[in-house]
């Protein structure tokens, strides 16, 4: 394991992380539909107690997304979290509201009432996908930043990186492609609620109007996903020279990288297919339940693959369009060896960690919701 | 231009950083805390069958629900302020602080999140024996994490195996074993979790003793006072212990705090410890810093002074001298990297060995003026007097609890009823008294002797982060008072509410 290898190896892991995010956000898509799926408040309970037992494998997602990317490549987590500071507060902030909408909505005393609890959780809903998914164009379009390392020899600024504009990430929502991305992920979490609904819920009123849903969502998805794909792959690309660190832009960068790397290719193809087979399997077969998972799998294949073309190949993954030479590259913003070393130690207990989590999830999800079993339960939301 | 960093923008980045921090630790001692008392009351029941444990160890779940969302969205907030509002921070340290972060998301968190899941939706779905274990492992997995999350910390206030690479401008780890298993990442871990049982075993007396003021759930009350009495006593007794050793690691490693959480001007051997005002003990001092009777114990005036002689034998710089040679630092390395820019080696290596040779020293260039290195000395002596007054209270309370309930008094003693009940906010007093001294006592390091709290923030307009703080604030203080207010319905509601369920 030479320093590149564990370089590649830990943007592969943040990669899948953030792959797994996405398809998790199943949980805030759901809840974007609160309000246009439960037409009835029993239809919203079943709702919410459907995506109220997997909130939080989302949300320790999200977490251990930062956690890994900051031990990983630490002058990504300073240079965006810091320099994109309104983005990423946003997204934090609608995601408090979430974590506590689900125990309090229907606790006697909540002071704010079961409404506005669901309100937060749409509002979650919408946000949530929408600027996580802006924010993650902009390894693509580019970022206003400055990174000097020198500057912690000046005792008076000592500060690495600053952002090149007042605006602090709102600006990333001012370049339409991110928002192109942006609602493409918001939809696609749509997409995958629905799913997840349709294999976790057992009601004659309820999924078949998931099952017209998907319809609605699937549309704006793929024209939108579409478009921002294709312009990518049309586009300059911020590419870094392997000899002198130098970052350029170059022609048709990402489309080279797939060629560059088939196996990318390949993954990315794979996940679109088995995004597109899990909804038209839905939306054709009035009894399939399965869809989830063909588009979760998919879901998760294509975003990984997005994020290896961005990072791998001599590409810069966080470019900076105030300065080049600024851009982050996987060399330039990683950890030292030896940290990356004994964190790929503790990568080996992954597969454990995902194991009893497909345990435990099949252990509740063994029986499906009903109305009638929300009633009995003496945890329901 | 001669830009520099404006400090009210420090202080307010401060500001948001201790508001998240403190909310989060209103809620993560009693998440720690009842996992274990729930824990021990599901364990009889499996062993002995009785629906009584069942119940009693549900209602404490539920009320453990409440607490926990709140610490979690508390907790993903503080992960992420050490980007948003300490970038340069992240940068300088993150090779090292990054890993434990990461490691507590990995092994921790996933463990708590997917077992309270089983927890509590699992109680028809899984064997008997499943839902004890996913009960326990919730708690592991919260203590696993405080572990990680403490080491990190640890290693602010002591930092150990790393070196300095000019080259990337950073602190590199190179001794992992060393950050997870400093001997204050050890005492800290004690500490503070315990400290989290203790307030979980004060919340459930203190929760019982209404009941019984109230002459209801009688049972339900005297077999809750009688786990969490004898729980809460043994974890007093370590928190006190652990914090007597923490006590003389400060003392030598941050001698600073020591002597601001003593309000000690002019140190001394043998030195007397200030109860409050004049009321001293005589060579107490001495002895819970150094455990020598006739220890040297340096005060805030021979701290920036300097010419004492430090427990490893060499005399002490000055504060002065420290900044000099601090700066002296900062210069090499400026020096280095224009060396290396310019491919003049032998200019490298000489700049080079200058920093070698301060860069013990490297975080008190950034110091403007040493009357910066004092901590605010008055929140940090009082602080400390709260926290360890209400430490040996809690050891009494447990002890005069445990013995009149042995002699089944406890359903008539009335006063002692209404003083557990007010006992419990005396346990998050306790708790934020004590991370006030270890934060507000280590000023203004935010890592000791190596980065000022100044040279770690985010290069932000300082409007932004006041407007980030009130909505935190706004948001924070809602979410306590709902919770708070759940609590009280849920508790006034009543164990037996359960039985149906």
């Amino acid at each position: 394991m030479d320093y590149i290898f564990l370089q590649n190896y830990w943007w592969f892991l943040v990669s899948l992380l953030g792959a797994l995010l996405v398809f998790l956000l199943f949980v805030q898509g759901g809840n974007s539909l609160l309000f246009t799926l439960g037409r009835t408040h029993e239809e919203r309970t079943m709702l919410v107690n459907s995506t109220g037992r997997k909130w939080e494998f989302t949300f320790t997602t999200l977490v251990t997304f930062g956690g890994a990317f900051f031990a990983s490549f630490p002058l990504f987590y300073s240079t965006s979290f810091g320099g994109a500071y309104w983005l990423w507060m946003i997204i934090l902030f609608t995601f408090v509201l979430q974590a506590v909408s689900y125990e309090f909505q229907s606790k006697l005393g909540n002071i704010l009432g079961k409404r506005t609890y669901q309100w937060f959780l749409v509002i979650n809903g919408v946000v949530g996908p929408l600027l996580l998914g802006g924010a993650v164009a902009t390894f693509f379009t580019g970022s206003n930043f400055l990174v000097n390392k020198g500057n912690m020899g000046n005792e008076l600024m000592p500060v690495i990186s600053s952002w090149a504009n007042g605006w602090h990430g709102l600006d990333a929502l001012t370049n339409p492609w991110n928002l192109v991305l942006g609602f493409a992920v918001l939809f696609l979490a749509r997409i995958l609620g629905n799913l997840y609904f349709i294999n976790n819920i057992r009601d004659k009123e309820l999924i078949p109007h998931c099952r017209r849903q998907l319809i609605t969502d699937t549309i704006p998805f793929l024209i939108l996903f579409l478009a921002f794909v294709i312009h990518t792959l049309l586009s300059d690309g911020f590419a870094v020279s392997p000899d002198t660190q130098e970052v350029y832009m170059e022609p048709y960068k990402y489309f080279m990288n797939f060629i560059d790397m088939p196996v990318l290719l390949v993954l990315f193809l794979i996940g679109v297919v088995g995004v597109l087979f899990g909804i038209g399997k839905s939306v054709f077969s009035k009894t399939s339940t399965n869809g989830i998972w063909f588009a979760g799998i998919g879901t998760v294949l294509t975003v990984l693959a997005l994020l290896l073309c961005v990072g791998y190949n001599n590409t810069a993954y966080y470019p900076s369009t105030a300065d080049l030479q600024s851009s982050l590259t996987l060399a330039n913003s990683c950890s030292s060896e030896f940290t990356l070393r004994v964190m790929a130690y503790v990568s080996v207990l992954v597969p454990f960690v995902l194991a009893y989590i497909v345990y435990a999830w099949r252990a509740i999800d063994r029986k499906p919701i009903t109305a009638q079993e929300l009633e009995k339960d003496g945890h329901t939301y | 231009m001669f830009e520099n960093i404006d400090t009210s923008l420090i202080d307010w980045s401060r500001a948001q950083f201790a508001l998240t921090a403190m909310y989060h630790w209103l809620f993560v001692p009693l998440t720690l805390g009842l996992a274990m008392i729930m824990g021990l009351m599901e364990t009889f029941y499996v062993v002995t069958g009785k629906e009584f444990w069942k119940r009693t160890a549900k209602f404490w779940m539920k009320l453990f629900g409440i607490n926990f969302a709140v610490g979690v969205a508390t907790g993903l907030i503080l992960e992420f302020e050490f980007g948003t509002n300490w970038s340069n921070y992240s940068w300088f340290v993150g090779d090292i602080f990054g890993a434990p972060l990461a490691i507590e998301g990995i092994l921790a968190f996933f463990m708590e999140a997917t077992f309270i899941a089983v927890m509590f939706f699992g109680w028809n779905k899984v064997s008997k024996r499943f839902h004890l274990a996913s009960t326990w492992l919730t708690g592991i997995g919260a203590t696993l994490s405080a572990w990680w999350i403490l080491v990190a910390n640890a290693w602010m206030q002591y930092p150990v195996g790393m070196a300095f690479n000019p080259e990337t401008v950073r602190n590199e780890m190179v001794d992992f074993a060393a950050v997870a298993l400093s001997p204050m990442a050890v005492a800290k871990f004690f500490h503070t979790v315990l400290s989290g049982w203790v307030l979980g075993a004060v919340f459930v007396v203190g929760v019982s003793c209404w009941y019984l003021l109230r002459k209801r759930e009688i049972e339900f009350a005297k077999a809750s006072i009688k786990v969490a009495a004898v729980f809460g006593l043994a974890a007093s007794l370590i928190v006190a212990w652990t914090g007597d050793i923490s006590g003389v690691q400060v003392a030598k490693v941050q001698p600073m705090k020591m002597a601001a959480a003593e309000g000690l001007q002019e140190g001394g051997n043998g030195m007397p410890f200030t109860v409050v005002g004049d009321i001293k003990i005589p060579k107490m001092l001495s002895i819970l810093a150094t455990h020598d009777i006739d220890g040297y114990v340096p005060g805030i005036n021979n701290l920036l002074e300097g010419g004492y002689q430090t427990p490893e034998g060499t005399i002490a710089l000055s504060a002065q001298e420290k900044i000099e040679r601090g700066q002296k630092a900062i210069a090499a390395l400026d020096a280095f990297r224009k060396a290396q820019k310019e491919g003049n080696k032998e200019a490298a290596s000489v700049a080079r060995r200058t920093l070698d040779e301060n860069v013990a020293y490297f975080g008190y260039g950034y110091i403007k003026d040493p009357a910066h290195l004092v901590p605010p000395v008055g929140l940090t002596f009082w602080s400390f007097r709260i926290m360890v007054g209400l430490g040996g209270y809690f050891i009494l309370f447990f002890i005069v609890v445990l013995v009149l309930s042995r002699k089944d008094k406890l359903k008539d003693a009335g006063w002692l009823q209404k003083l557990a009940l007010w006992t419990i906010p005396l346990g998050y007093i306790a708790g934020q008294a004590g991370w006030v001294v270890a934060e507000v006592g280590r000023q203004p390091w935010a890592i000791q002797d190596m980065l000022p709290v100044g040279a770690a923030i985010s290069k932000l307009q300082t409007s932004s982060v006041q407007i980030t703080f009130f909505i935190f604030l706004i948001l924070f203080t809602i979410m306590l008072i709902a919770e708070i207010n759940i609590m009280v319905k849920a508790i006034k509601k009543g164990p037996e509410a359960i039985k149906g369920e």
